[in-house]
């Protein structure tokens, strides 16, 4: 199939429908109104499910109740409107229901700005809600691989039986390039009848099923906690993906960076190694899990003198990279947020002052 | 063996004791909710959905499938199931700290657009569950452990009547309010419950039974004063009745 041009925000809605996810609850935030804005028109003609919720708080329960009741669903937020819907993914994640939900970051703190961020990396792989729970978290650093990104979700959250996040910054959103999707990503949804609440006798069965969170009984408690553990250890081995970029080279500078900001920092790797430098990058695809090892390998690597986080944020993933390089060369971080991209100069000056020291 | 009705235990319901305290009517509202899903033959496609509240563990007692929600978020989890799977028979049970309070918007909304499912609310004027504080639609002067000098109505407002404020939207629902109290309240709470119900599985309107209530336990009264209070004062401020039909609201 042919690539068309489109929006970031236009093809994540288009490329839920083309993974089989008809259903959609939203409210609308910049800078991702774009794909309620899309999907109003578009769902209505695959027979699908749009709602604009009254809030995000009951937008995350609408998820909650159409997941429990086994079909695949679906909503795209901003920094904000992730905060209030923390609530309700903690209670997702613990009733082990999968769903994808799309962050399409703005700066913060508080109503903080419009334009593009990374300052939800603590919220998405920290987890914003209550309790330990995690998200599987992908990073897409372009509007095809936020479209594939999309389609894989799905499967990955029932794989899981737990929560997705696609962590795209407002650029991925706002920006327009070709996208295709293609069609071996759709995946027919998993038959969910061991668990799902969707009547009795519809799956010809006596036993009620029941989706739930609480466990008063702190062994029960204890227990349930062992089970998600369990399934976010899985992901660690198994679903950690990462992108590396000049690292068979000799390299004195490691940068670290994903999405929006790893594409400024591609430009920067390229400048300088015209300039006589080479300088090498892991940009981390998922999240959480983190790709640690990659990380960690290429710090070790003999000719490397210094790891560079780059992010546009006050620096928080950062604090994995110092955690995956685990003292073997001192971590720095660089980045900026209020919404300007850093520029490849800028990455540039940073990187010089490393080397300069 | 001889014809007539036995009393018998409804399908609907599980066949062991409730942690309910004497005198609560948490466990007759149950048992009302069972025999009409029994009677309307829908347990097989029936989702309840169990509050935060005394209420949270109703998914032991009843026998169906359910889902638990956070606290006063059951009718966006409504909304969510009843727009993806439409044919499945969705009710929320809900008390009134959890509809009334932190999940007033949720209900109003639901209420406002016509949702296809059905709450079963219990209004007891009180938080039963965390021990006794005070809820939206605690009397004045009622004493809880958050209102220990009486509701101060100059202070918190006046209680809220949910029936009234729900039925004030202009979209059509079933809206009623009935106790169970006594035995003859309780045959019209329990057709008040099967209207509710029958208007969701018509596809018709939202609807929604509130059912006035005791707490003898957090009310720190007898079983008995406890039925005395409720008619004398909770039915006076909330008096039963239907408030809302569909085909009334149609009319207008
Ligand atoms: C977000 C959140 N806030 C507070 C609580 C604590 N809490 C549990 S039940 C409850 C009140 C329940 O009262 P009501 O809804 O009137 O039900 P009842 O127990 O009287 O049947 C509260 C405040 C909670 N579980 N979650
Ligand atoms: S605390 Fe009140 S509402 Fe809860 S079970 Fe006891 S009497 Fe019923």
């Amino acid at each position: 199939m042919g690539k068309i041009l489109m929006k970031g925000n236009e093809a994540i809605g288009e490329a839920a429908i083309r993974a089989g996810c008809t259903n959609y609850f939203a409210y609308p935030i910049t800078p991702q109104s774009e794909v309620a804005e899309y999907l109003a028109r578009r769902l209505p003609e695959v027979g699908g499910v749009f709602l604009q919720g009254e809030s995000e708080v009951a937008v995350s329960y609408m998820i909650f109740g159409a997941s429990a009741c086994g079909e695949r669903v679906f909503t795209t937020s901003s920094s904000p409107g992730i905060s209030l819907m923390s609530e309700g993914i903690s209670y997702i994640a613990a009733a082990q229901c999968p769903a994808v939900f799309v962050n399409i970051m703005r700066g913060g703190p508080g109503l903080g700005g419009i334009l593009p961020s990374q300052g939800d990396y603590f919220q998405a792989t920290k987890g914003g809600g209550h309790g330990d729970y995690r998200l599987l978290v992908l990073a897409p650093a372009s509007v095809q691989e936020a479209a594939e990104m999309v389609m894989q979700a799905f499967s990955l959250a029932e794989k899981y039986r737990n929560p997705v996040m696609i962590l795209g910054d407002g650029l991925i959103g706002q920006m327009m390039e070709p996208v295709a999707f293609p069609e071996h990503l759709a995946t027919p949804p998993v038959n969910k009848d061991d668990w799902a609440t969707n009547g009795m006798a519809n799956r010809g069965s006596q036993r009620p099923n029941l989706v739930k969170t609480l466990y008063l009984d702190p062994e029960q408690l204890n227990a349930h906690n062992l089970t998600l553990r369990a399934k976010y250890q899985r992901m660690r081995q198994e679903e950690v993906r990462f992108e590396p970029y000049n690292t068979e080279v000799d390299y004195q500078v490691l940068i670290v960076s994903f999405g929006t900001m790893s594409r400024v920092c591609r430009t920067a790797i390229d400048n300088l190694k015209a300039q006589g430098r080479e300088v090498a990058m892991i940009r981390p695809q998922t999240l959480f899990p983190y790709p640690e090892a990659a990380v960690r390998e290429a710090a070790a690597k003999a000719s490397c003198r210094v790891v560079l986080s780059v992010e546009m944020n006050m620096g928080q993933m950062v604090e994995d990279v110092e955690r995956s390089v685990r003292g073997q060369r001192p971590v720095e971080w660089f980045g900026k947020c209020g919404g300007e991209v850093p520029t490849p100069e800028e990455v540039m000056e940073a990187v010089r002052g490393l080397l300069a020291r | 063996m001889a014809k007539g009705k036995t009393f018998k235990r409804p399908e609907a319901l599980r066949d062991c004791p409730t942690h309910y305290c004497p005198g609560c009517t948490h466990g007759v509202i149950h048992r009302l909710v069972a025999e009409v899903i029994d009677e309307l033959g829908v347990r097989g496609r029936t989702v309840g959905i169990a509050p935060v509240g005394c209420a949270v563990l109703a998914y032991n007692y009843f026998n169906c499938d359910f889902q638990e929600a956070a606290h006063g978020r059951a009718p966006a989890m409504a909304t969510g199931i009843k727009r993806v799977r439409p044919d499945l028979m969705v009710f929320t049970y809900q008390g009134d700290g959890d509809l009334a309070s932190i999940g007033m918007g949720e209900i109003v909304h639901a209420a406002n657009r016509g949702e296809k499912f059905t709450t079963i609310f219990v209004n007891n004027a009180i938080y039963g569950m965390t021990g006794g504080q005070m809820a939206p639609t605690t009397m004045p002067g009622q004493r809880t452990s958050t209102s220990p000098f009486g509701r101060d109505a100059a202070q918190v407002g006046m209680p809220i009547r949910v029936a009234e404020l729900l039925a004030s939207l202009q979209t059509p629902a079933y809206i009623a309010r009935q106790t169970v109290i006594k035995p003859k309240y309780i045959a019209r709470a329990r057709k008040a419950i099967h209207k509710a119900f029958s208007y969701q599985l018509a596809n018709r309107c939202f609807s929604l039974v509130e059912i006035v209530s005791t707490c003898p336990t957090n009310w720190g009264m007898t079983p008995l004063d406890a039925v005395e209070w409720t008619e004398k004062t909770l039915l006076a401020y909330y008096p039963p009745g239907e408030i809302k039909t569909p085909e009334a609201a149609e009319e207008r």
